[in-house]
């Protein structure tokens, strides 16, 4: 029963060979409340924690791409360069649990548990993020479109490690809403980040539906009428448009109903924040 | 490569040997069950309350979402540990003396929280000072009291440093 502890990525990829059915933990956030509540029970345990690469992150200007390593906290996008270079994913981090959760848990987690509600990763789907995979013996770069493929499903291999994420800069606004049943430490009931590009529009919806939600078609609808006449009524068809798109589901956090009225306001009003209406 | 049923946690900066343990083991656990160590307070074990509040490496997490055995080379320092002498800090008394305190329950995770805040930052304003306490849940005082020892605590420390 194993817990190993390695101090770079290449013994981190060759332990996982030995041991493919080891769990792969940074923070602990998501498996420790599985273990905590015998959901789990691990025989082999890798905590990817001490490897450095993991922990680094950096604004790329030539190339207009943040690169963020999987172990680096929530905490770290809150604020200060990250912050301004991806206020979409500033706002997402600062939604996430609690100061205790945003210190410990990272991208590398929230795409590996790979939840429909995890708050990060509406905002890697409308910023056409890439995913990083290290196995033992090669590399693989991954549109997040497909690595998420389903609840709790992504497209990692057994042998493969998440070593981070590149996120391309946007040239014109970003931002990120979430509706939760209360203001702080919530799990997402609906969530929206819209990005602008280039003067095209991105959307993408979290918590309403099997995976991540890109709106191709209102995105489509939008850029063909234009952003420079964005008014309150398009900005409401445009909603109206977004919720069509979600694909929701009644569970134990809320109803389809409510989350399908719900994603429709926030891409509203995150259009008519990005017009500055 | 280390299989660690037997590891070696660094806590308040003493080195604690803990033997014989399941690997899936919280640090929370680790630390009142085997360490004699029942400051830190486990209530939810789900990481939504707060009440296990510790500082690995500076950072204020939940110990009970850390998995013990993955904590070794960490520095963690725990509610025990804040005073050496087992004397009260200034955030305890402010607790003490502005009636912040009921059941007691969330208390050791509040003080490591609002330690952590003022550690950071010496003049929070209102939001912050909520943000910063938002992953610590008190059912009892309705939180006005614990907001009244915060201020306090910056008040006299800003007196103080002045």
């Amino acid at each position: 029963m194993p817990v190993f502890i390695p101090s770079t990525l290449s013994e981190a990829t060759q332990l996982l060979a030995g041991y493919p059915d080891a769990h792969l933990v940074t923070g602990g956030t998501d498996l420790m409340v599985e273990v905590n509540f015998n959901h789990r029970h691990p025989d082999t345990v890798i905590s990817l924690r001490k490897i450095p690469e993991f922990q680094q992150w950096n604004i790329d200007t030539k190339s207009a791409v943040v690169n963020i390593g999987s172990s680096v906290p929530y905490a770290t996008m809150e604020h200060g360069e990250l912050a301004r270079a991806l206020p979409a994913l500033a706002e997402a981090a600062r939604t996430v649990g609690s100061p205790q959760i945003r210190a410990a848990g990272s991208l590398g987690g929230n795409l590996g548990t790979c939840s429909p509600a995890g708050d990060s990763l509406p905002v890697l789907s409308a910023l056409n993020a890439t995913v990083h995979l290290q196995s033992e013996t090669s590399s693989r770069s991954v549109a997040f479109a497909d690595f998420m493929v389903g609840p709790k499903r992504n497209s990692r291999l057994p042998n493969e490690i998440i070593s981070g994420v590149s996120i391309p800069l946007t040239n014109g606004w970003q931002g990120y809403a979430k509706v939760g049943v209360r203001n702080a430490m919530v799990i997402s009931v609906a969530s929206v980040c819209l990005a602008i590009h280039d003067g095209d529009v991105r959307v993408a919806l979290g918590s309403v539906g099997p995976t991540i939600l890109r709106c191709f078609e209102s995105e489509a609808w939008i850029n063909s009428v234009g952003l420079e006449n964005v008014n309150p009524s398009v900005a409401q068809e445009f909603g109206d448009r977004v919720r069509a798109e979600s694909r929701p589901i009644d569970d134990h956090r809320s109803t389809a109903e409510y989350r399908r009225h719900a994603v429709g306001v926030l891409a509203t009003r995150l259009l008519l924040r990005g017009v500055q209406l | 490569m280390s299989e660690l049923e037997h590891y070696t946690l660094t806590i308040n900066g003493q080195e604690r040997h803990v033997s014989d343990a399941w690997i899936g083991e919280s640090l929370l656990y680790v630390l009142r069950e085997r360490l004699g160590l029942p400051g830190s307070k486990g209530a939810c074990e789900q990481g939504e309350c707060g009440s296990c509040t510790v500082y690995v490496d500076n950072a204020a997490v939940c110990s009970c979402l850390v998995m013990a055995a993955t904590a070794v080379g960490t520095q963690i320092a725990t509610v025990e540990g804040l005073n050496e002498d087992g004397s009260l800090t200034d955030v305890q008394q402010a607790f003490v003396s502005e009636g912040a305190v009921q059941c007691g329950f969330c208390t050791p995770g509040l003080v490591m929280a609002v330690h952590h805040l003022l550690d950071h930052n010496d003049s929070p304003n209102e939001q912050e000072i909520k943000e910063a306490l938002s992953g610590n849940i008190c059912r009892c005082t309705g939180y006005g009291r614990i907001f009244a020892a915060v201020d306090s605590v910056i008040s006299v420390r800003r007196s103080t440093s002045s």
